[in-house]
């Protein structure tokens, strides 16, 4: 053999353990996980079921993953420097949890190609950015049948935080599922403009119970709507998370979110190599959204009910949005077949059996 | 008119805090002192009293730490414009902007949290059909703002003290002169403003809403100030200036459960504008405003030039 | 012991030096908060005040974030100066925002170009809806004697309040999915950046622009002066003729306008869009900035900086220390504490005596 070839034979054994060794490194070292959250997690809530995610990702994949989180982070500019400096700080895989990262998290991504981003609530995919929410409305379906069989007043109020879309598919839902078992049943909204205001949320949920409302529920972020609920002796569908806790009697039950299945396949995707940028919207079926914490007002039968409804959901045989689809106003928006996930999306109006008008009507 | 009455326990509830904070203002400013740091008074209290209550186990207890924790704040404050004859407006602003990072750092801990909501009312007349709903369903800190602005209202016009603390705010030089001390004087309604302050804030995270959130006073603090205005520096205008705003906040709510077809965020602004058109109304007249306006406030006073 | 006693004359000295050692105060007071909560006190106060500039991008940042207060400070600090305590930076903020972004979404469509003119327009836009906010307030206080405080601040309320109405309605973006905010804006109506690379745009050019400007009217014009007298001895003004009406709607509308024109800047620059906030509260910031900053408007630039230092290294510390978000609004209020504190010393000195 020549001296060439002896050298880079070597060369090359030298560098096989080297190889080696950082292969092992490299399976050794952590994959750096990034959390950025709107609101402080608290004790329950939409920041509170995020962070239950994402210690449900860390104890399933145990030192595979290392995660870092921001809390409070205020939608808009300052978002685009957290989202960045969690980059920078060696994140590959980085969640916004909320609506207002949207452009932040785009403009960020476009820089930092070689990291995954995954965006809740949003409708902007990139090449690096997945997006993912949940069909909890599927859930506030089955929260509607308790409240339908349950209300004596047959009045039903729902503190909401925006009128978004995806606010409206929550009480579209409960509307359809209230009146699917009790045809005379009315919801009425409150608007506290807000995602985030126990003082507000008490408030409103007074003023409704004042107006003869016995359920309540919320698309909001604080426990308040349920011990208003606890406190004047009315029920209530408590919201993100089960709040039992905080109103014993009063909750009828909880439409909850679940991510923590979503967060470890995302990371172990990118772990294995084959994360792709997708748009995820999961429903009870993908154990993204659910019903539970049946409370213990709710007789046995009404429990097996919603079981049996959610069952149906689950195979396919029941959908919320089916048509024929009215709205308050009495026009028809689908007259046969399933809304789609584009009808889903731009949804702006209020079903039949919700009071009011909304206050944006384009 | 079913929803009449819970209007009316709602808004008395919400006009409470308010009138609480505006009385105790009210002395400061009969003082000669304005003391814009109510917002941030209220929301250390209102954190504190919650811990102390999550703790202690006592609503009562909770409310006196409340109370100590606003006149540590007012104490403070007038250390720095009464002593030291730093500014006032400022040295008021940075007391709100201060409270509101302490209230949301000594909070972090307690986001969340909750306490048990009770029951209240008086025993036999809150069954009383309608009007017991609307008056006699509420805690007893609701009870006892009414009997502050009493006495506060027997104070200023039939005891001596009153009549001193009045003549400290019309005329510093001249208390000076007779004798009495300014600044002891200005000290103590201080101290009597932040304690008022400390029993709004309190109120707000354990009556009213019985948790604490980051911020939760969310200005009414500021709102209280403006009622002293309006209510030109006289106790029974601050009670219905109170409730008249607190009911405006919650009537916008009842509106949009009607069905009321006005956008919510105009609905909100209600409160807002009527503050500003009731001050726009009082002051409209400025001798009227010199006449009840204590002549010194907002000035500082050094015995010794 | 320690004991207060006047001066005969205020310091010229303690006047320069009282802003620094606030800073110095405040950092000794974020030592012991750091202890207090069990972190390293010299490593937290080095994420705090180092981390945000050590390199050029975090400059840029540090200049993002300055521009908007330096802007409005400049306006404020004049104000203060004449007395007229225009606490509603905020809302006129907001209001510049909310016509400067109309005016953007009135001509970006398909083929619009945007560029110079279009800009300029948006931007004189955003000035003049800051600008209309407080005078609002200076009618009411010029007529009716409403308190400008007060009045003021409740304007912020209603502010924030419908610029939600409008980005849920008449400005939201139609392909948005209904969600609040408006169409992103195209490139040629968004600002020119000044440090390629980086978010550094055109927004700090008029803001030190508007520093040197309002430092040449207060000391060099006949009109600053009158302002400035008027706030320090309203009687003596009145007795030369002085119009206190006048330095009213001067400084209300000369704040309001670069109020309005930070908040123009802020969506036509960082944000990109109109949503349903838009100020992480520099209003409210920019009153302890121009107090800092000793009501000068170059001792602004000073303070600005230091307080974008605050808002940086807030966030920065939350993400590598894990400190809370309360942290960055502590260390504001013990900043403009720690000043008043040391301001005490321009007209007093500290002895010892038995």
């Amino acid at each position: 053999m020549s001296a060439n070839f002896l050298r880079k034979a070597l060369c090359v054994m030298a560098a096989v353990p080297a190889m080696a060794m950082s292969a092992a490194a490299g399976a050794q070292e952590p994959l750096k996980v990034g959390f950025v959250y709107v609101s402080p997690i608290g004790e329950a809530g939409w920041t509170w079921q995020q962070d239950t995610g994402r210690k449900e990702m860390e104890a399933a994949l145990g030192n595979k993953v290392k995660t870092t989180y921001v809390e409070d982070v205020p939608e808009g500019a300052d978002a685009e420097r957290v989202i960045r400096d969690l980059a920078q700080q060696g994140n590959k895989l980085i969640f916004t949890t909320s609506f207002g990262y949207m452009n932040p998290t785009l403009k960020v991504a476009r820089q930092f190609p070689d990291v995954k981003f995954v965006h809740s609530t949003g409708y902007k995919t990139a090449a690096n950015v997945a997006t993912t929410n949940s069909r909890f409305y599927e859930a506030r379906y089955l929260a509607g049948i308790i409240a339908g069989k349950m209300t004596k007043s047959n009045v039903a109020g729902y503190v909401g935080a925006f009128p978004i879309p995806e606010v409206l598919q929550g009480i579209n839902a409960f509307t359809r599922g209230m009146r699917s078992v009790n045809p005379k049943a009315e919801v009425r909204v409150i608007w506290v403009n807000s995602w985030f205001d126990p003082g507000k949320e008490r408030d409103a949920a007074l003023a409704l119970i004042g107006q003869g409302a016995d359920v309540v529920t919320h698309h909001t972020d604080s426990t308040a709507t349920v011990q208003a609920a606890e406190e004047k002796g009315k029920y209530a569908v408590a919201y993100h998370s089960d709040m039992k806790r905080f109103g014993p009697h009063a909750q009828l039950a909880a439409v909850t979110h679940h991510w923590g299945k979503y967060f470890t396949k995302e990371a172990q995707d990118v772990l294995n190599g084959t994360w792709k940028s997708d748009s995820t919207w999961g429903g009870i079926k993908e154990g993204m959204a659910a019903i539970e914490g049946f409370g213990p007002a709710v007789p046995a039968e009404l429990k097996q009910l919603v079981l049996d409804k959610q069952a149906e959901i689950v195979a396919g045989t029941l959908a919320p949005f089916a048509g024929p689809l009215k709205d308050n106003e009495g026009k028809v928006r689908l007259e046969s077949g399933v809304l789609d996930d584009a009808g889903l999306n731009k949804m702006n109006y209020y079903v039949e059996g919700v009071a009011g008008k909304l206050p944006t009507s384009k | 008119m079913d929803a009449l009455a819970p209007l009316l326990a709602s808004a008395i509830n919400a006009g409470t805090p308010l009138m609480l904070a505006a009385l105790g203002l009210l002395i400061n400013e009969k003082s000669g002192v304005i003391n814009l740091g109510s917002e941030g008074m209220m929301l250390v209290a209102a954190v504190i009293g919650f811990a102390v209550t999550l703790h202690s186990g006592s609503v009562a207890v909770g409310f006196m730490a409340g109370a100590i924790s606003g006149m540590v704040l007012a104490g403070f404050f007038a250390w720095l414009t009464v002593w030291l004859g730093a500014n006032q407006v400022a040295t008021g602003l940075a007391l709100s902007l201060f409270g509101a990072g302490a209230s949301a750092y000594i909070g972090i801990d307690y986001v969340g949290e909750t306490l048990q909501g009770g029951r209240y009312g008086i025993p036999l007349l809150e069954d009383i059909p309608l009007l017991g709903t609307a008056l006699f369903r509420q805690h007893p800190m609701v009870y006892f703002s009414l009997v502050l602005c009493a006495a506060i209202i027997w104070f200023l016009n039939r005891t001596r003290a009153g009549l001193i603390l009045r003549a400290v705010g019309e005329s510093p030089s001249s208390a000076h002169s007779l004798g009495y001390d300014v600044r002891r004087i200005r000290l103590a309604a201080l101290l009597f403003g932040g304690a008022c302050c400390g029993l709004a804030g309190a109120f707000m995270s354990l009556v009213y809403t019985p948790m604490w959130v980051e911020d939760m006073v969310a200005g009414r603090g500021w709102i209280a100030l403006a009622l002293t205005t309006f209510a030109t520096w006289r106790p029974a205008r601050v009670l219905a200036g109170a409730y008249l705003f607190g009911g405006i906040t919650i009537l916008t709510y009842h509106m949009q459960a009607l069905g009321v077809p006005i956008a919510s965020q105009l609905l909100s602004m209600l409160p807002y504008l009527a503050t500003v058109l009731v001050l726009v109304l009082i002051s409209r007249n400025a001798s009227w405003i010199r006449l009840n306006m204590p002549a010194s406030l907002g000035k500082n006073f050094n015995p010794n030039t | 012991m320690l004991k207060l006693e006047p001066r005969a004359h205020p310091s010229v000295w303690m006047s320069w030096l009282s802003p620094v050692l606030a800073v110095l105060l405040t950092m000794a007071c974020g030592l012991l908060l750091f202890m207090a909560v069990g972190k390293d006190p010299l490593a937290s106060l080095a994420v705090f005040f180092l981390e945000p500039i050590k390199d050029l991008r975090g400059w840029s940042e540090v200049g993002v974030k300055l521009a908007p207060l330096l802007l409005i400070s400049v306006g404020l600090a004049m104000c203060f100066r004449a007395n007229v305590f225009n606490i509603g930076a905020e809302g006129q903020l907001v209001l510049g925002a909310i016509t400067a972004g109309a005016v953007v979404l009135y001509f970006d469509d398909e083929t619009a170009q945007g560029g110079f003119w279009l800009i300029s327009l948006a931007l004189i836009a955003g000035a003049a809806g800051g600008m209309l906010w407080a005078g609002i307030t200076a009618f009411l206080r010029d007529r009716y004697n409403a308190n400008e405080i007060l009045v003021s601040l409740m304007l912020v309320y209603v502010a924030e309040l419908l610029l939600s109405y409008l980005v849920h309605g008449a400005l939201m973006d139609p392909d948005g999915f209904g969600f609040p905010q408006s169409r992103l804006f195209s490139d040629g109506f968004l600002l020119p950046t000044v440090l390629p690379g980086t978010r550094l745009h055109l927004g700090i050019i008029l803001a030190l622009a508007a520093s040197l400007i309002g430092w040449l009217y207060l000391s060099r014009s006949f009109s600053g002066f009158k302002l400035q007298v008027g706030g320090m001895a309203p009687l003596a003004a009145r007795y030369a003729g002085f119009s206190a009406r006048r330095s009213l709607w001067v400084t209300m509308l000369v704040s309001g306008g670069l109020a309005g024109l930070a908040g123009a800047c802020e969506i036509m620059g960082p944000i990109g869009q109109l949503t349903p906030s838009v100020s992480p509260g520099y209003g409210f910031a920019a009153i302890i900035v121009a107090f800092v900053g000793r009501l000068h408007p170059v001792g602004v630039i000073f303070s600005s900086f230091i307080m974008a230092l605050l808002y940086i290294g807030g966030e920065l510390s939350q993400s590598r220390l894990g400190m809370p978000s309360a942290i960055t609004g502590i260390f504001q209020g013990i900043l403009l504490f720690s000043l008043l504190a040391c301001d005490v010393l321009i007209h007093n000195r500290l002895r010892w005596r038995r």
